[in-house]
């Protein structure tokens, strides 16, 4: 896997303010369809995906595409070609739906007509400030951003977190069609999502990665989804139940995950 | 009425110097995080070259406030590439080099031209006064107000109509997530930095005009009230710079006639501990 992925990260460290948030983290991304970056909360993927982007210090050997990234600063990570719908959508208040589009273009030709046929609110509310549209809305305009360039890699933090069943419907149908073009970094706690979307995956544990593989066969696995994710990944989910389904966040024991977690990890 | 409408023009006047300073201050912190603690200084290179020009090459005044903006704004530029970029990841560093900065300049003015103030020379066609409602105000006060008024227009352009302007509007939000877009922000921080520090030498060439001599703590002394300003009308925004700068002027300016001598100064220094004790979370505020 490691010879043919897109994105590659070794021995991934990252330490804040003292605090040693990753020690460890191995990362493949496969070079098409959506790898999903799972794992409890706290588990350190948002840490994970900053580091890869260079928005936290990090230490380790980061790969994309044959190049090493792992010391770059980070819009010179970006202009390798990935584009970045962060944790919390990080679209700009005080900008227009319109600016927050344009402050993104990077190609001489963005790919408007693509992202206004996936989004069409985004061009009728163009004008609207992005702070006053929905949660829904500004997730879209998030994703949408991260389309208008010809990007190699699609990373997206947890694009269904806090919205309503019906929208996270929606957005896993973009999801999955954006996939089609461009491979997809997707962390996510929706498993039903995950199982619908993903081929394969990284589980994280206490700033290490405690899994890689297949997605499904790892949610097929009642017992070693609870043991890395803290929940029960054996129960068949329709699609239709994609929106309803609980987020991997359970009370499992930390305990027990931890002890996995070390055991597991190289 | 008259000695309202003189008070007014002259408040406005003040008000303009403020804001010209603090635009690029509230600018620069809101975009970098960074505390120009050097400012007053530019302001002051802008005032001593605007003399320079003016008095020892014998330049007519607009130009001498050409070459006064022109060299504050080089200032500015080498002061960012210099001492403030090596120093990003060093936030404590960066304040202790501005603060240095602003202390160095004015001894280095002291050193070459004296402690004492310089008269500055008044141009002919400045000179005169016109009549408002029976004041005689002079005309140096509504060119200081005509050009804060063009500087306001210029950056509500800037900052609206264009890439760089939605930079750095944006980067006053969230800087991070500007350089997760692939922008280069540095450049962003140089350009902000240069129009700052052409504000403030343009300031200091007016102020030169309308104190009518320049000393070397012209700079510092203006930066207090600039800080108030900035603190009022909110970091990174030029509007409310605008609106909080004549609020201060006109203020400072009827309480120093109407009360004591040197009361008004004081009641602006004392609105600033209020504002930064009553509304600290203004300091990080958003852009308007
Ligand atoms: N800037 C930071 N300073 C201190 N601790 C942090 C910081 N960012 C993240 N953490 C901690 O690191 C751990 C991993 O966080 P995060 O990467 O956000 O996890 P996840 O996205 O998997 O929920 C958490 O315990 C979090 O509290
Ligand atoms: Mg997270």
């Amino acid at each position: 896997m490691t010879s043919e992925a897109l994105l590659s990260a070794r021995g991934l460290r990252v330490v804040i303010d003292g605090l040693h948030i990753l020690h460890g983290v191995d990362l493949d991304v496969a070079p098409t369809g959506v790898t999903a970056l799972l794992g409890r909360n706290g588990a350190g993927k948002t840490t994970t995906v900053k580091a890869v982007m260079g928005l936290v210090p990090r230490t380790g050997d980061i790969r994309f595409a044959g190049r090493d990234v792992g010391r770059l600063p980070t819009h010179a990570v970006v202009r390798q070609g990935i584009g970045y719908a962060p944790e919390d959508r990080g679209v700009f208040a005080g900008l227009t739906v319109a600016e927050n589009l344009r402050l993104a273009e990077r190609d001489a030709d963005p790919a408007y007509p693509f992202v206004y046929e996936l989004f069409p609110e985004l061009r009728s509310r163009g004008r609207q400030l992005a702070g006053t549209l929905s949660g829904g809305q500004q997730q879209m305009l998030a994703i949408g951003r991260t389309l208008l360039n010809a990007n190699r890699l699609i990373v997206a933090d947890e694009p269904t977190k806090g919205l309503a069943p019906k929208i996270v419907a929606e957005v896993a149908d973009v999801l999955a069609r954006v996939a089609e073009r461009v491979p997809v970094l997707l962390v996510e706690q929706n498993l039903a999502l995950v199982r619908r979307v993903a081929g394969t995956c990284t589980v994280l544990a206490d700033g290490r990665t405690a899994h890689q593989g297949d997605a499904a066969e790892l949610l097929a696995d009642e017992e070693a989804a609870r043991r890395l994710l803290g929940v029960g990944g054996g129960h068949p989910v329709a699609a239709s139940s994609i929106a309803t389904a609980a987020p991997a966040v359970a009370a499992a024991s930390a305990a027990t995950a931890t002890a996995t977690a070390t055991k597991e990890a190289p | 009425m008259a000695t309202v409408v003189l008070l007014a023009c002259t408040g406005l006047g003040l008000g303009a110097l403020y804001f010209l300073i603090a635009s690029g201050l509230s600018l620069i912190f809101g975009l970098m995080d960074v505390l120009n603690l050097a400012h007053g200084a530019l302001l002051s290179v802008g005032a001593y070259a605007t003399w320079w020009g003016a008095a020892q090459a014998g330049l007519n005044y607009w130009l001498a406030l050409a070459f006064g903006t022109a060299f504050g704004t080089v200032a500015a530029v080498v002061l960012e590439l210099v001492l403030i970029r090596p120093l990003y990841t060093r936030p404590r560093d960066q304040i202790l080099a501005t603060v240095g900065v602003g202390l160095a300049v004015p001894a280095l003015l002291m050193g070459i031209w004296g402690g004492d103030a310089r008269p500055f020379p008044q141009p002919e066609s400045l000179a005169g006064t016109v009549h408002i409602a029976g004041a005689a105000v002079p005309v140096n006060r509504f060119v200081l107000i005509g050009a804060a008024a063009l500087v306001l227009v210029a950056l509500r352009l800037f900052l609206a109509r264009t890439r760089y302007g939605l930079i750095v509007r944006a980067g006053v939000e969230d800087r991070a997530m500007v350089t997760a877009l692939g922008v280069d922000v540095r450049k962003a921080f140089t350009l902000v930095f240069a129009i700052g520090g052409a504000a403030a030498a343009l300031g200091g060439g007016l102020a030169a005009l309308y104190f009518g001599s320049v000393n070397p703590g012209q700079g510092a002394n203006l930066l207090i009230f600039a800080f108030v300003v900035v603190v009022m009308g909110g970091m990174g925004s030029v509007a409310g710079a605008a609106a909080a700068a004549v609020a201060v002027g006109l203020v400072q300016q009827f309480a120093n006639y109407y009360t004591a001598d040197g009361l008004g100064d004081l009641a602006v220094v004392a609105l600033l501990a209020v504002l930064v004790l009553a509304r600290p979370r203004e300091l990080t505020g958003r852009l308007a």
